[in-house]
């Protein structure tokens, strides 16, 4: 079985995010670039899926040179090999254009699953999972929480929650699987792991490598323009509630609740 | 040109889902400002009769694509019909609510139609004939105001709970439609072999007008008991940090935050949880925030707009029992 992981390296969820002078950017000088956390559940899916059926599992990055680092994790952890996929005409492409170049590099490959994350914790976005698929003419099942791949691995069972239930999803493979916590507890890259992963073979390619045109990629051909960034919405001060007793603070918050913000 | 608001609905079981009134109240506003019509596309299996009720809500049009392969919601057979019906019509603007599948539908949309796409949005408005949405990244630690560039429609979806519902207008009515599509059932790869209901029938974080939530504070999973006793009285639903999920006290789908659920419910009451820039990730948007926890600094202290410093094993069942008597 052939599985494929995209993975997108992404601000550490820790990190304190500043805006650039221009208010449309946002400054990463200090940001820590980790691995996107629902990445980490497709890599820990797709070593199970080697685990169970053997095959190859190969992690595609979309991004500057540092992307390099979370492809090494995700070999680290054990995936076999890596591509990144660096252009600089490729920076500030929205969703439709990096999910059009990740497309590229994939369709030649071989593969049963592809696996992403149900969204970037960057941009919160979550649509380069589906339009990869679309680009590549393939069915998606979204927002994962179990994946059952049949034994002869033609077919899948995907289970995702929605408001209230749980449905069971079945597809033909291949299929394009986005991840979300509950889906597995991804594993820990050991030591003997990182040392393997130096020597695993990790592949770099430009749009011109993939046949692209430079011209359809990058902030310029954005269809989805940022105006403006800015801070979050202040909440206004907040009241501490006072009383001598739990039993005081407790009738003070209900009484709140109830004449002032009218909720209860 | 393209012309007009589109709203797709969502129903299940045939009954049209809270999100769809609130798109089609934000999109009604939206149209006013235009100076264009609402369009609703409903999709369904003898879906035609829930069509009527949408005009109260500002529906001037609703599209009906009734099919039995369309009962339930499948990405291929609704993005198909979609599509086509969004191609034929050359609609200018594209709402749909970012619900499970709504998230789901829009993005592999957005991919068929070509157009760009701005998820989970939680305010829209109008500046010189286009629309602009606004919607938080970085996990709410910064907000963007997006507008669209050579791209139709201009598509988006709303958050749930975000967009008020208007208050029905019993004497409007909406002109009901047969759409016409086409579909071939060998692009139709995936189908729902199981459909397994939450225990307990409560209503979906999602979409809860209060939820009560229990951090790594409530000490172990039988003591969820007193926020559930809380939740019955106020009508509440019960969530939960990560460090409680984590620790197998509730189960994933309960879980509140960056890697949990998105909520923004008119109340949120965060009890023994510390307030992790994660947790507040997905709780932020809520209108009104308390916060019960017994360390004074607990940085949920700054996003909560009451805040009570005590221990939670006494202030929850006092409050529950305070409730009540506004509540009887
Ligand atoms: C990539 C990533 C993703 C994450 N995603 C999420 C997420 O989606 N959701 C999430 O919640 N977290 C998430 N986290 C974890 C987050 O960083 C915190 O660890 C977590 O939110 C802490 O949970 P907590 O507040 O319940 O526990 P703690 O931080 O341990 O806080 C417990 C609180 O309970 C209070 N307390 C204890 N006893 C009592 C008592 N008797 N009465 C009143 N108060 C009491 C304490 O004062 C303390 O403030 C994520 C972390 C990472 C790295
Ligand atoms: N630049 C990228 N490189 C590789 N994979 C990506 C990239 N951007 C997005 N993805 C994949 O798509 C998922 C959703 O991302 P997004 O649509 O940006 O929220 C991620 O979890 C990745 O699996």
């Amino acid at each position: 079985m052939n599985i494929i992981v995209c993975l997108k390296q992404v601000p550490d969820t820790e990190s304190q995010i500043k805006i650039g002078s221009d208010g449309k950017s946002i400054l990463t000088d200090d940001i820590k670039w980790v691995m996107n956390p629902y990445d980490e559940f497709g890599v820990e899916e797709a070593l199970r899926l080697k685990e169970k059926f053997g095959g190859t599992v190969t992690v595609v990055g979309l991004g500057p040179k540092r992307v390099t680092e979370a492809i090494r994790t995700a070999l680290a952890m054990g995936a076999d090999k890596g591509v990144l996929v660096n252009d600089d005409a490729l920076n500030g492409s929205d969703s439709i254009a990096t999910a059009k170049a990740l497309a590229a590099a994939i369709k030649n490959l071989e593969y049963d699953v592809i696996l992403t994350g149900q969204r970037g914790v960057d941009d919160d976005m979550g649509v380069t999972g589906a339009a990869l698929a679309e680009f590549l003419g393939i069915p998606q099942l979204s927002l994962i929480i179990k994946l059952e791949v049949a034994e002869d691995g033609k077919s899948v069972k995907a289970t995702r929650p929605v408001e209230g239930q749980a449905l069971t999803i079945e597809s033909s493979l291949p299929a394009l699987i986005t991840a979300q916590k509950g889906l597995n507890e991804p594993r820990y890259a050991s030591l003997p792991g990182i040392m393997k992963a130096k020597k695993k073979p990790l592949e770099e390619k430009t749009l011109a490598d993939l046949g692209l045109n430079a011209a359809e990629f990058g902030s310029s051909a954005r269809k989805v323009k940022i105006l403006e960034i800015t801070p979050p919405p202040e909440r206004g001060g907040g009241k501490v509630i006072t009383g001598e007793t739990a039993q005081e603070k407790a009738a003070e918050l209900a009484k709140l609740l109830h004449e002032e913000a009218k909720i209860i | 040109m393209a012309q007009g608001v589109w709203t797709i609905a969502e129903q299940r079981d045939g009954e049209l889902r809270k999100i769809t009134y609130e798109i089609v109240s934000e999109g009604r506003r939206l149209a006013d400002v235009l100076g264009q019509e609402v369009t609703v596309v409903l999709l369904g299996s003898n879906i035609k009769d829930k069509a009527t009720q949408l005009g109260q809500y500002g529906a001037d049009k609703v599209l009906v694509a009734d099919d039995a392969r369309l009962e339930t919601y499948t990405t291929d057979a609704y993005v198909e019909v979609i599509s086509q019906l969004v191609r034929a019509n050359d609609p200018a603007v594209l709402l749909i609510g970012a619900s499970v599948q709504g998230k789901d539908l829009s993005a592999r949309l957005s991919a068929r139609l070509g157009v760009g796409m701005a998820q989970d949005c939680t305010a829209f408005s109008i500046e010189a004939g286009n629309l602009i949405a606004i919607r938080p990244i970085y996990a709410g630690k910064a907000y963007t105001k997006l507008t669209f560039e050579n791209s139709l429609p201009q598509m988006a979806a709303a958050r749930p709970n975000v967009m008020s519902i208007s208050e029905p207008n019993a004497s409007r009515s909406a002109e009901v439609i047969d759409a016409t599509f086409t579909m071939d059932d060998s692009t139709l790869k995936t189908k729902v072999v199981s459909v397994i209901k939450d225990e307990g029938g409560k209503v979906d974080l999602t979409e809860a007008d209060k939820i009560v939530s229990g951090g790594r504070g409530m000490k172990g999973p039988e003591n969820f008991k007193i926020l559930e006793d809380l939740a019955d009285v106020i009508g509440a639903s019960v969530g939960a940090s990560r460090s409680a999920v984590d620790a197998g006290w509730r189960s994933h789908t309960d879980q509140v935050g960056q890697t949990g659920k998105v909520v923004s419910p008119n109340l949120y009451i965060a009890c023994g949880i510390s307030g992790a820039i994660q947790h507040l990730a997905g709780m932020s948007t809520s209108k009104v925030i308390v916060a019960i926890n017994k360390d004074e600094d607990a940085p949920i202290f700054q996003k909560a707009d009451y805040g009570v410093v005590g221990d939670l094993f006494d202030v929850v069942p006092a409050l529950t029992e305070e409730a009540k008597k506004y509540l009887s």
